[in-house]
């Protein structure tokens, strides 16, 4: 048994050992352990160097609030920083490691950070690298100069950069009464809940459901508390209705009783079980909430109060009881209330020996001072801790005569010998959730904290989160709060049996011993005492200037411990009460969250993908996917041994020179519909569609209501009152959006419906010259010679058997075809063409062909229509009638609109034959030292099989001015620069002549 | 936050998409009037309280509804389809029904 294990008592299984390392040292520990109760229990009292002095840190607390020994779990090439010791659970195989230190966590060399003190002090920061103007290193320069050395000597862990293979999950629950803490007030209200038959779903952050009943060492029903726990949680286990999480922190409270929890399902397991992810993200919506809560015992405020073995009287009491661990041998407790009293007489049960208990007030109660005399304990009340002793562990301490009122030291320092001093500075109700709901705290002067405000939102409070710190007061409200919440009319079950434990609830209004050296409020962020009345002298007297001044309270643990402590420091330097001085509101998390819960399924392999009715086609034939939004679309079809340039090389190449095939099914498509179809399009389009004729297919352009260009696509006349509308693959939703809103919005009178039928169509374009001879080879019902199927025309025929639509348009400026088939039949319908095309040369081409031969032809996608071009900037100002309003008309001419300086549509060709990147600036005259006077920039780019040169789009100043003319590419980050020419985004068969045949 | 669809029944806001400010009123599509295009356009109220707001269920049965949302609270206090012509929404529903 290892040193600081008691031999019985604990919630621990003794007789299962887990074997873990810290530092890459070899511990075992016990079922039910933390890693902070285990290495405790193994004699370890270091655990972390504080965050600006390095400082050793040791525990302060046993839970959540944790500020000191926050640890790094390594699992595999994944880790995780800043989690706190007290929540680890360890399991066999658990590989910790210690934060903040260099070279080691005993010996770190930044701990001579400890004499600079001064010069660390609040605001150090903005000082030095804000202030006057000394010497060549000034100000920012100074700043960037040194600011390597101290973001390696300040701070935390550090995160790993390895891929997390873990799987998280993200869950939407439904309750009728969500109870937020197991502790005894939280029990009894869920109980009491389900009783009355609601959905009960009940939230705890520890493994251990039961709270403070685990380690109260009080009696309930007339056996130990924790026993209680143990059969009401089992009760409730076997019910239909209610819903237990341990290990699940609630950590927002949001509108509409929208609450957000983090339940850490794995990281206690060495192994997850098959299929179960790491953690799961609930979102819980609750008709009403309990907030059990429960409270945070304070420190006290006194030089030294940061040294390993200095603790929360609770969290001792806690190690001893929960865990079977004793924090110390020979303990002194440090106190300004009742509370703690009890903590000394449960750590005298399990067999330390209590030296002294300090008391800041000068009369205890009777019944105190016999539960000191009880713990075999001197009681030195009106006395207060002054200093403490020792290196990496605690090893003595002085106390001197206090007098609380006028908060004056007197008299001589008498040193104790001691290895654990325990301290309480009194209760603060975790009202996070409920300040998170909209509610303003109110202070209580009799707790000297701030108690939970009237509910905003649909919560009942209940037990040491409404300040009632005592247990039968946590029984009472919570049977009577679970149902309140439920609803229930009825009577509740006779509450269990429970005496009253002696105590005054009411610290004395003591939160600093002021005397000389380091007096700690905020542990985790190293704020001093002084640290805040220096803020005070310095003029940053709002509470939300001192946070961000001295970053009280902004470190992980958001200031569990520290928030009130250094509110009534300051207060004090004002020379205000508390609650005038405020607090700052409450935000979420309550706990840091994992990024990964909250993607959850949106990332990796749950991600939805949205995939063409061809996809195991072109896989199996060779393709390599790219993914475009949701979509995945062939990039290239590689033959062996091919780059990606040289295979999108071949593939135009060959389209050009025979045939070409892409799918094309990820445009968007959308039925128009109804009587007054034609003239809903009129409005929409910039150009005409009235007068199209039925069988007929025309280009359109689009324009948002400012006069900016929104999306192109051909529209294809179908029937009388009958369209299909393509748009581009990314706009494809936003499009349908958009027209519903005219439709529903604006204007109502008009008879059409619209309907998405992207998924309903399956596409290919086929195009080259000897496109028509393929698709005459397979094309039955009708023929597609020029007079039957038109440029832009449409005719109906079969392949193979399948029904198909056929419109003659391009893309690639080839003479070129879309079929269009039933999804379903897709790749029937493909492979068919892909055969009739064999002895044409035909090929399968990729987006990356698709991307070339359009930058070929000058057409623009939405690397142009980028939401700042016009329809004149991309010379598509032909489109724009004058004939009808439509979106966008009004605003389209507006003088910043028509500018001459405008950003227009040109192409590049660059004459060092130098490929070229897109998003590279182009310039008048180069100056690669000094990079300035970008004129435009690169949308597109491409190395052109038909010129045999590098090819760009590019928007420019000036435009068509400049066709002709030499300008320069500037690209500093990617060290490109060179000349080219700026032409016509037309570069290839401008007259179109090839597409018409 | 909740929007309560008057076809769909309470939803969750994600299955939502804002459709800006219903307070704004478009000139007539063949209007020369600048400044009424102009704050059509751009102008919005952005009130700390009730706002008239425009919301589509994107997400569900893709009708527009104006919402009565109070921007301090987050608080809902009406909620109706844009088009009047879906006033008796439930007609589909009630009429399925034996």
């Amino acid at each position: 048994m290892s040193p600081r294990r008691t031999d019985t008592g604990g919630r621990i299984d003794r007789l299962k050992t887990i074997r873990f390392t810290f530092d890459g040292v070899a511990y075992t520990g016990h079922g039910g352990d933390t890693l902070a109760s285990a290495l405790l229990a193994n004699g370890v009292t270091l655990f972390g160097r504080s965050f600006k002095y390095h400082r050793p840190r040791g525990l302060l607390s046993a839970g959540v609030e944790e500020p000191n020994a926050l640890v790094t779990v390594l699992k595999g090439e994944v880790r995780e920083p800043n989690i706190p010791a007290t929540m680890i659970e360890i399991h066999d195989g658990l590989v910790a490691v210690s934060q903040n230190r260099f070279p080691s966590l005993a010996w770190d060399v930044n701990a001579v950070n400890q004499l600079g003190g001064k010069i660390l002090s609040a605001g150090f920061y903005y000082k030095t690298f804000m202030g006057p103007v000394i010497g060549p290193l000034k100000g920012t320069r100074f700043w960037m100069f040194c600011e390597h050395f101290i973001r390696r000597a300040a701070g935390l862990g550090s995160a790993g950069s390895a891929k997390d293979p873990a799987r998280y999950e993200r869950m939407n629950a439904f309750c009728d009464v969500l109870v937020v803490g197991s502790g005894p007030a939280g029990l009894m209200a869920a109980k009491t809940a389900a009783d009355q038959g609601a959905r009960v779903v009940l939230a705890d952050l520890e493994p251990r459901l039961g709270g403070s009943a685990n380690w109260s060492g009080e009696t309930i029903d007339g056996a130990p508390a924790a026993d209680w726990v143990r059969r009401t949680v089992a009760q409730l286990e076997a019910r239909d209705n209610v819903r237990l999480l341990p290990r699940t922190t609630v950590w927002g409270y949001y509108d509409s009783n929208t609450l957000a929890a983090l339940e850490r399902v794995s990281d206690h397991k060495a192994q997850p079980a098959k299929g179960e992810p790491r953690h799961r993200y609930w979102a819980i919506r609750a008709g009403s909430v309990v907030l059990a809560t429960g409270a945070f015992e304070r420190p006290l405020v006194f030089p030294g109060n940061d040294r390993p073995g200095v603790m929360l009287a609770h969290a001792a009491q806690r190690y001893a009881n929960e865990f079977g661990v004793l924090p110390g041998q020979r303990v002194v407790l440090f106190t300004n209330n009742d509370s703690a009293y009890r903590s000394a007489l449960a750590l005298k049960q399990a067999g330390a020996a209590i030296v002294a208990i300090v008391d800041v007030r000068p009369q205890p109660s009777a019944e105190m001072s016999a539960l000191a005399g009880e713990a075999g304990a001197e009681l030195l009340s009106g006395h207060a801790v002054v200093a403490t002793e020792g290196g990496k562990a605690l090893s003595g301490l002085k106390v001197q005569r206090f007098d609380m009122v006028a908060g004056g030291l007197s008299g001589d320092a008498r040193s104790i010998h001691t290895d654990c001093l325990l301290i309480s500075g009194g209760w603060s109700p975790t009202i996070h959730l409920a300040s998170q709901a909209g509610a303003k705290a109110e202070w209580n002067a009799g707790r000297q904290a701030f108690l939970p405000p009237k509910p905003t939102q649909k919560w009942i409070g209940a037990g040491a989160f409404t300040g009632s710190f005592s247990t039968l007061e946590a029984i009472a409200e919570g049977s009577a709060s679970g149902l309140a919440a439920a609803g229930g009319t009825g009577t509740p079950a006779a509450l269990p049996a429970f005496e009253a434990v002696p105590g005054d609830p009411d610290p004395a209004p003591v939160f600093e011993i002021r005397a000389k050296g380091k007096s700690f409020v905020d542990f985790q962020h190293d704020v001093t005492a002084e640290d805040v009345r220096l803020a005070h002298r310095e003029g940053f007297v709002s509470v939300e200037h001192l946070k961000r001044y001295t970053t009280l309270g902004m470190a992980t643990d958001q200031g569990k411990s520290s928030n009130i402590p250094g509110l009534a420091i300051m207060a004090e330097a004002l020379g205000k009460p508390i609650p005038d001085v405020g607090t700052t509101r409450f935000r979420p998390p309550f706990a840091p969250v994992s990024i990964g819960s909250l993607a959850a399924e949106r990332f990796g392999d749950l991600k939805p993908e949205r995939l063409t009715p061809m996809h195991d086609w072109h896989l199996a034939n060779g393709a390599t996917m790219y993914s475009a939004g949701l979509w995945y679309r062939p990039m290239i079809y590689g033959l062996s041994g091919e780059t990606v340039e040289q295979a999108y090389v071949r593939e135009a190449k060959a389209t050009r020179e025979s045939a070409g095939i892409v799918d094309v099914s990820t445009l968007g498509k959308i039925a128009v519909q109804g009587p007054d179809a034609a003239a809903f399009l009129d409005r929409v389009y910039t150009n005409m569609f009235s007068t199209l004729a039925v069988g007929k297919a025309r280009y359109g352009l689009m324009l948002r209501e400012d006069g900016f260009a929104f999306d192109d696509g051909t529209t294809w006349r179908l029937g009388e009152q009958d369209f299909l509308m393509t748009t581009t693959t990314a706009n494809a939703g936003k499009v349908m959006q958009h027209l519903e809103y005219f439709l529903d919005v604006i204007w109502p009178d008009l008879k059409v419906h619209v309907t998405s039928v992207t998924d309903e169509w399956a596409g290919a374009a086929i195009g080259g010259p000897k496109a028509r001879q393929i698709l005459a080879a397979c094309v039955t019902g009708t023929h597609v010679d020029n007079a039957t199927l038109p440029f832009m025309g449409i005719v109906h025929g079969e392949i193979s058997g399948v029904p198909v639509m056929i419109c003659r348009l391009s893309f690639s400026g080839e003479m070129a075809f879309e079929v269009y088939c039933g999804a379903g039949h897709g790749t029937h319908v493909w492979e068919a063409l892909v055969e009739a095309g064999k002895p044409f040369g035909l090929v399968t081409y990729g987006l990356e062909a698709l991307g070339t031969m359009r930058i070929e032809k000058g057409h623009v996608t939405g690397a142009e229509i980028d939401g700042r071009t016009t329809a004149r900037d991309l010379h598509l100002d032909w489109m724009l009638s004058k004939k009808k309003p439509f979106i966008g008309s009004a605003m389209m001419d507006r003088e910043g609109l028509v500018a001459a300086e405008r950003l227009e549509l040109v192409g590049l060709i660059a004459l060092d034959n130098r490929p070229l990147n897109g998003g590279a600036h182009i310039v008048e005259e180069v100056d690669e030292a000094n990079p300035h006077g970008s004129i435009g920039h690169i949308t597109a780019c491409c190395y052109s099989p038909a010129l045999g040169r590098h090819i760009a789009l590019a928007l420019v100043k000036g435009g068509k001015a400049r066709h002709g003319t030499r300008a320069h590419v500037s690209d500093p980050l990617r060290n490109r620069f060179g000349p080219v020419e700026i032409v016509s985004n037309h570069f290839y068969d401008p007259e179109g002549t090839r597409m018409h045949g | 936050m909740l929007i309560t669809c008057p076809y769909c029944g309470p939803r969750d806001v994600i299955e939502f998409t804002y459709q800006g400010d219903g307070n704004r009123e478009r000139p007539e599509p063949a209007s020369q009037n600048f400044e009424a295009w102009n704050a059509y356009v751009y102008d919005r109220l952005n009130p700390a309280g009730d706002h008239n707001e425009i919301w589509q269920h994107s997400g569900g049965c893709r009708a527009h509804l104006r919402v009565m949302r109070n921007t301090l609270t987050h608080e809902i206090s009406s909620v109706a389809f844009v088009r009047g012509d879906h006033a008796s929404p439930a007609r589909g529903r009630a009429e399925d029904k034996p």
